[in-house]
């Protein structure tokens, strides 16, 4: 039950002369919490920027098992990427602020809609079948709105929600795709700590429930320590680190990207590359 | 430049600094002052073929002193009224009411539609007048569809009604066809004509598409105006066959068949034609409205409207943004390229002239000034757009100057257009229940 | 030969006119983003204030022509600036943070409203100017086919030359022009460091409008012919020439202005006038779809 879902191999992403990914790999598994944690800076969101297509990576293979089998991320039309199953939610929030938050969830569902209404020219006339297809849109909708405590603000402007409703909506209207794979960015970020506990439920949640996987970027450590089913450390676009939660809390080399002892700069090559490997090897 | 007033300070409810607004308005005054001493105190007046200076102080001086007063006025207007927040919420709760009721006004305004030619006011003048109102609303109509829904910003969509009025023209020149078989032709002329030009400008910046459309605008007139050989160049097009009632003619005799007014046995009137064409315009128009309220409901139309607001976010969704735009834009030029070949049945004759930026640029402010996505603000801002130039000369000479101001004005004020109030296309809870959102 | 090296001439001097107007479009573009549509109409404005500032100098008695010269650019540029000052402090800086289209669409309102203005004002008729500098040079000849460079043209060329000096200098030494390469990086950073993002806006778009000023006046004497419409298709064109070289770029712009002249220079040459427009026009769309960051543009990669 436990297959790779994302294989990520030798990613790299320059900018100019900037190494934002230096030849990351790793691999997600289905139906688990995958954390990529890092100072900021570290690369992570462009990770994400790589496997949803919105950045060609330099040079690496990203494989993810999507609805339709294998499927070669790098190759692919950003806005091809969701139909094999991912999703993902922004650093910055991204909804649609002047529509409703059923109207994002619903435009979420655009591509099967579309199909249902006979791409608009039989939805014109209200044939039945798209008629069925868009209740059943607005049923998920319900149910999703529902479960994020949203449903009584359904008809609310999205933008007009308060900041943490609008970071669960985003979530919501991820899962409205109805992906294999979801991709959250600093997902508590901007939340109370009583709401952080709420979003780390509601993702074990999803994850137990929907049987997904998630990957999950986080700046949180007690969220990501207490879900987490494997974490991936980053610092300057390498990977330093990668393990369980109670290896990575452990580990000097991560304890030093964070902390960032002064030292850091003095430890000779050979020393530092033996502690990253060190990391590593879990 | 009476927009000078727009700025001042932003005066509290009940307190009015009167010291402080003369100030602001010493310096607007100053600044107009600079601005007019070149261009309005001197005019450069042609004397045998040598230039000379026309001198005309008090011009200065009286717009100087108007947007002195002006500025004060404003401010003292806003002192009184508190913030100009407040007029906003004003405009905004007119906006709704006009948008929550909108199925009531359209319904009214449909019937009344019907009714004119009938009405004492019904002349021949007032149903020209109203036909033209509605080629303008129809034009204003299928531009939001793409500006208003899908959020492009097309400045040359003159380019597709003169694709269609042209696609008329020639077919029937060449072919013989009617005004019926022509008008879906001139409607997929105008949408593969769209489709031409979107295709390689769409994924690029939204303001790189407004001047590429621009662009276009003015391109497709230099070529009707230069391919002599099929677009009779500035002469334009004569002839052009004036539409049938199921193949009657509207003429006193017709030597192919009986004419309109031989077959229901009442006595000719050229008026007939004049109704009938007002018909025609005001049937072809309530379709556009059907199909754009219909369609903003669907997928699409959502698409579109998400496009609108976060390309991004749509593209981590799945929707293909340049095709979904293509649509935008196709078959906004598709009813501009219906509205076309009204427009050649209706005059007969068809020139480049008809098909300036100046034209663009109305049914632009019609959809600005009415309130981009809003049905019915569109139609209320072609009818004053239209009616107004015909009130008087001084209108019809100030009508750009006035329309440029108002776009600014619009844009200062209330960005979204005057009657702008988003209607959602699809409700969880009935109006009133679930939470009240905040406004 | 000789024809192309005549040709080669007319397009350098209207390359430099489209390189001063594109200059404005670049500036504004590159600090806040967004395509002045007005700027033709100040180019247009900039003609007028110059024959009306000849005009004037003639009745005053100012006949000497290099003073004349010297009085009507500093008179055309002084005035043109206050319009391109008013027209972002009513159209624009209202609309700062408001949504995308806002500003392009007051923008639009800006220029229907300078162009009719204009109109109302002086009147819709061409206004020919008499000749003021006049001579030239022929600098070959050959089977009677002379290769003439005019006095305006000289003049034409010499005076960029200088302003484009004079320009680049004070964006790369003066604390102004720091300030506008500040804000042309981050816009907000820069106004938490404290520069005066308000003033660096305003004084962009005054220098945007005193260069077309220039633009206007040398194509007073170039052309010797005026009216209310000229911005319009100038407009689009150093736009071309903007987007050409690279939007956001000074050098750029200056360069696709040179280019663009060219281009139709030779067009109306070799092949037909009537389309040279056009041609000004399919340039546009080219680059932009296969060189959308111009020639010496810089990649602009969203961030997500
Ligand atoms: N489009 C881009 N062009 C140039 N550089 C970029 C681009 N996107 C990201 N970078 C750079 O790549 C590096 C990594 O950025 P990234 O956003 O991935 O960091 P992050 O780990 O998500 O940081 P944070 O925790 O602050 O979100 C940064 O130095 C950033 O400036
Ligand atoms: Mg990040």
């Amino acid at each position: 039950m436990n297959a790779p879902l994302l294989e990520v191999e030798h990613l790299t992403m320059r900018f100019g002369g900037l190494v934002a990914v230096d030849d990351l790999s790793f691999t997600a598994m289905d139906q688990r919490i995958t954390a990529i944690i890092g100072p900021n800076g570290a690369g992570k969101t462009t990770v994400f920027n790589c496997l949803t297509g919105f950045y060609r990576p330099t040079v690496g293979r990203l494989t993810f098992h999507g609805r339709f089998g294998p499927v070669l991320l790098e190759r692919e039309d950003g806005f091809r990427i969701p139909r094999h199953g991912i999703a993902r939610t922004f650093q910055n929030i991204r909804l649609f602020a002047h529509m409703t938050a059923l109207e994002n969830l619903v435009v979420a569902q655009h591509n099967h809609l579309m199909r249902a209404s006979g791409y608009t020219v039989l939805g014109l006339f209200g044939w039945k079948g798209y008629r069925a297809a868009e209740r059943a849109a607005i049923e998920r909708a319900r149910y999703w709105l529902d479960r994020m405590g949203l449903l009584a603000r359904a008809d609310w402007d999205a933008g007009s929600l308060p900041y943490g409703e609008q970071r669960k909506l985003e979530i919501a209207r991820a899962m409205c795709t109805q992906p294999k794979l979801l991709c959250l960015d600093e997902p508590a970020a901007g939340l109370n700590p009583r709401e952080t506990a709420e979003l780390a439920e509601l993702l074990v949640e999803i994850r137990d429930r929907e049987q997904i996987g998630i990957l999950l970027i986080e700046h949180d450590m007690s969220m990501v320590m207490r879900i987490s089913d494997q974490i991936i450390v980053l610092d300057y676009g390498r990977k330093i680190a990668e393990g369980t939660p109670e290896q990575i809390r452990t580990d000097p080399v991560v304890i030093k990207a964070y902390l960032g002892e002064a030292e850091d700069e003095e430890l000779p090559e050979e020393v530092r590359e033996d502690l990253a490997r060190l990391g590593g090897g879990a | 430049m009476s927009t000078v007033a727009t700025v001042g300070p932003r005066a509290t409810a009940g307190g009015f600094d009167l010291a402080r607004a003369l100030k602001e308005a010493g310096l607007a005054a100053f600044v107009a002052f600079v601005l007019f001493v070149p261009l309005a105190g001197f005019k450069l007046v042609g004397q045998e073929g040598q230039l000379a200076l026309e001198y005309r102080p008090h011009w200065v001086l009286i717009g100087t002193a108007a947007v002195f007063v002006g500025h004060l006025a404003i401010n003292f207007i806003r002192a009184m009224r508190g913030p100009s927040q407040r007029a906003r919420g004003e405009a905004g709760a007119m906006a709704r009411f006009f948008t929550v009721h909108a199925r009531w006004f359209g319904l009214a305004a449909a019937l009344l539609a019907f009714l004119l030619p009938f009405t004492p006011l019904g002349n021949r003048y007032v149903v020209d007048v109203a036909t033209t109102v509605l080629i303008y609303v129809m034009l204003g109509w299928g531009l939001n569809i793409v500006v208003g829904l899908a959020g492009l910003l097309d400045l040359g969509y003159v380019a597709f009604y003169a694709v269609g009025a042209y696609s008329y023209a020639l077919f029937a020149q060449w072919f013989g066809l009617g005004f019926w078989e022509a008008l879906p032709i001139a409607g997929v002329l105008a949408a593969i004509a769209g489709i031409l030009l979107g295709f390689p400008v769409l994924r690029l910046r939204g303001d790189y598409l407004a001047i590429v459309t621009l662009g276009f605008g003015e391109i497709i007139r230099v070529v009707l105006l230069n391919w002599y050989d099929v677009t009779n160049g500035p002469d334009g097009i004569s002839g052009i066959p004036r539409p049938t009632f199921f193949g009657l003619e509207f003429k006193r005799y017709s030597p192919d068949g009986m004419t309109f007014s031989q077959f229901f046995g009442i006595e000719y009137s050229s008026l007939h034609r004049v109704i009938f064409l007002y018909y025609l315009i005001l049937i072809l128009a309530l379709i556009t409205n059907w199909f754009v309220l219909r369609i903003r409901r669907l997928p699409i139309g959502r698409a579109w409207e998400a496009l609108r607001e976060d390309e991004i976010a749509c593209k981590a969704l799945g929707i293909n943004p340049t095709n979904t735009k293509l649509t935008a834009f196709a078959l906004g030029a598709m009813f501009g390229g219906f509205a076309g070949s009204f427009f050649a049945t209706r005059q007969g004759f068809i020139s480049p002239e008809s098909f300036t930026f100046i034209e663009s640029a109305t049914i632009l402010a019609i959809v600005v000034l009415g309130g981009m996505g809003s049905q019915i603000g569109v139609a209320l801002a072609a009818l004053v757009i239209v009616v107004l130039p015909e009130l008087g000369r001084e209108f019809e000479q100030f009508r750009m100057l006035l329309f440029g101001a108002a776009m600014v004005g619009i844009m200062v004020w209330r960005p979204r257009g005057l009657l702008a109030f988003r209607e959602p296309t699809v409700r969880l809870h009935g109006r009133g229940q679930g939470e009240e959102a905040p406004r | 030969m000789l024809y192309f090296l005549q040709q080669l001439i007319n397009g350098l001097t209207l390359g430099m006119m489209y390189g001063l107007i594109a200059i404005g479009y670049s500036m504004v573009y590159g600090i806040i983003g967004m395509i002045n549509f007005a700027h033709g109409e100040i180019y247009m404005i900039g003609a007028f204030i110059s024959i009306i500032a000849f005009l004037l100098l003639g009745v005053l008695g100012v006949t000497w022509i290099p003073l004349a010269l010297l009085l009507v650019l500093l008179i055309a540029m002084a005035f043109t600036a206050a319009y391109g000052w008013t027209v972002e402090r009513l159209a624009y800086r209202p609309l700062r943070g408001s949504f995308r289209l806002a500003p392009l669409i007051s923008a639009i309102g800006m220029s229907i409203f300078l162009q009719n203005y204009v109109q109302l004002l002086q009147g819709a008729n061409v206004k020919a100017v008499p000749p003021i500098i006049t001579g030239g040079w022929i600098l070959a000849e050959q089977d009677g086919f002379a290769v003439r460079i005019s006095n305006v043209q000289i003049m034409i060329i010499l005076l960029t030359l200088v302003l484009m000096a004079i320009f680049s200098w004070i964006i790369a030494n003066t604390p102004l022009g720091r300030a506008q390469r500040a804000c042309e990086q981050d816009l907000k950073m820069a106004a938490l460091c404290g520069v005066n993002v308000d003033r660096t806006i305003s004084l962009t778009f005054v220098m945007g409008a005193a260069l077309a000023a220039v633009a206007g006046l040398m194509a007073t004497l170039y052309y010797g012919v005026v009216d209310f419409f000229i911005g319009f298709l100038a407009g689009i064109k150093a736009f071309t020439a903007a987007v050409l070289g690279g939007i956001g770029s000074i050098p750029g712009a200056m360069l696709g202005g040179l280019l663009l002249g060219l281009v139709e220079a030779f067009w109306s040459g070799y092949f037909t006038t009537e389309y040279k427009d056009v041609a000004a026009f399919s340039i546009l769309v080219i680059v932009l779809i296969f060189l959308p960051t111009g020639l010496l543009g810089k990649p602009e990669i969203e961030k997500v």
